[in-house]
């Protein structure tokens, strides 16, 4: 790989730190862990993504954002290629992403368990609390399991009185 | 209006069409919920659950359009099939019902796409494989919370339980064909596809055992009705959830958003 090369997917991949998740406006799609890859083609860079959930309805927009974000950064022309394997998990937000969630109000999501290592439970198992972004208290309650998104669930903080959203742990 | 298209009959797009058609109408269905569930935020969890379901019916159908080879894509697939050319079990083309008829079939589906997508991690079709590594998470989720409605509801009121009961005595008549095996699960078994159905009768059978018994509803016994729905002999609701489904690409051919 010559200096050039790198550093345009370097350039590539600032670019896309600048790219903000439509519905968590608050982080960007890599900070989401949503761009697996960057790769230089000879036509082109082509920008791996992976969705989050398979009926995200912001799929095409961020396809779009990304390579509008390229091209406006000079380093176009691009495309986008989506990579289903591995599935995504929150655990690929990254730490930074977790800490521009909290302090957006977003309750960021705990570690996902593993397949296999505890025996599911499909009704009457216990849900930990989840800590409340305001007021960082751990007596909350859920209140749907379902959010204005797919990734979130709504709750409500017993202490502070308000109700806040949980980006779940898949 | 334009003309439908003509799926050839190889067994292996069968078997992703059945998958597929499964959650695209189960979609259809949830969907209708919308702005009409008993309360708000299961109006928005019915929501999210159709988004899922239809988002994995779309990388699904996108699928069986490059296997078909016939280069069609997934809304030529989801809009432009006859009747006769769906291959979902009549249990998924049901009218909604009430909300204990949603929320049990939900219990009833959502249990048997778990135990399918599980397994279909391992198909040797590896875009089959991913798309079920991603729509297991979905429903595992869509199993617990349509599971803890049937524990408030079966286990509720003398009214929910008594809805419970005759949705339940209807839901039940349709359960067979999640597991009737034919030659399409055969040849899908022989290229290492995906399971048979009939497979995932003993772990469907032993999980809703564990539901239904929170729920304190009883197993309804078994009948010799046996639906048609897999194998594109529907239901008479089938073809109104076409009409309705269809109608924009029928009209406005090729219409996007």
């Amino acid at each position: 790989m010559t200096t050039v090369a790198a550093s345009r997917i370097d350039s590539a991949w600032s670019a896309l730190n600048e790219v903000l998740d439509p519905e968590v406006p608050a982080l960007s799609v890599v900070d989401l862990g949503l761009v697996r890859e960057v790769i230089e083609h000879d036509d082109g860079l082509e920008i791996v993504l992976t969705p989050t959930y398979s009926g995200c309805p912001a799929t095409e927009v961020i396809s779009s954002s990304v390579i509008d974000a390229i091209v406006a950064a000079g380093l176009g022309p691009a495309r986008v290629t989506m990579r289903r394997a591995p599935a995504w998990s929150s655990d690929w937000i990254s730490a930074e992403g977790k800490r521009k969630l909290l302090e957006y109000g977003i309750a960021p999501p705990g570690p996902v368990i593993a397949d296999g290592t505890v025996p599911i439970r499909i009704v009457g198992r216990r849900q930990a609390a989840v800590p409340c972004p305001r007021c960082a208290s751990a007596h909350t309650e859920r209140l749907s399991a379902f959010g204005s998104t797919a990734c979130k669930s709504l709750h409500r903080c017993l202490d502070c009185r308000e109700p806040f959203e949980h980006f779940k742990p898949i | 209006m334009i003309s439908s298209i003509k799926i050839p009959p190889a067994p292996e797009l069968t078997y992703l069409l059945r998958l597929a058609d499964t959650c695209l109408i189960l979609g259809q269905r949830l969907g209708e919920w919308c702005g009409h569930a008993p309360i708000l935020e299961e109006d928005i969890a019915l929501s999210n659950m159709a988004l899922d379901l239809i988002g994995q019916s779309r990388a699904l159908l996108t699928l069986a359009g490059q296997r078909s080879g016939q280069g069609y894509d997934q809304d030529q697939l989801a809009f432009l099939r006859d009747e006769i050319d769906y291959r979902n079990p009549t249990l998924v083309e049901l009218p909604r019902g009430d909300f204990a008829f949603t929320v049990l079939r939900n219990v009833i589906l959502a249990t048997w796409l778990k135990l399918m997508w599980e397994r279909l991690r391992d198909s040797s079709d590896a875009e089959l494989a991913a798309i079920a590594g991603k729509a297991l998470k979905e429903a595992r989720y869509h199993q617990q919370h349509a599971a803890d409605w049937a524990v408030r509801l079966g286990d509720g009121t003398e009214e929910s339980r008594r809805r419970c009961e005759t949705a339940l005595g209807t839901l039940w008549l349709y359960t067979p064909e999640l597991f009737e095996d034919d030659a399409v699960d055969a040849a899908a078994t022989a290229a290492g596809l995906g399971p048979a159905w009939a497979h995932l009768h003993e772990p469907w059978v032993a999980e809703m055992s564990e539901i239904l018994g929170e729920a304190k509803l009883a197993i309804p016994a078994e009948s010799t009705f046996r639906s048609t729905g897999k194998r594109g002999l529907h239901s008479e609701h089938m073809g109104y959830l076409l009409a309705e489904m269809q109608h924009l690409q029928r009209a406005y051919p090729g219409g996007a958003w």
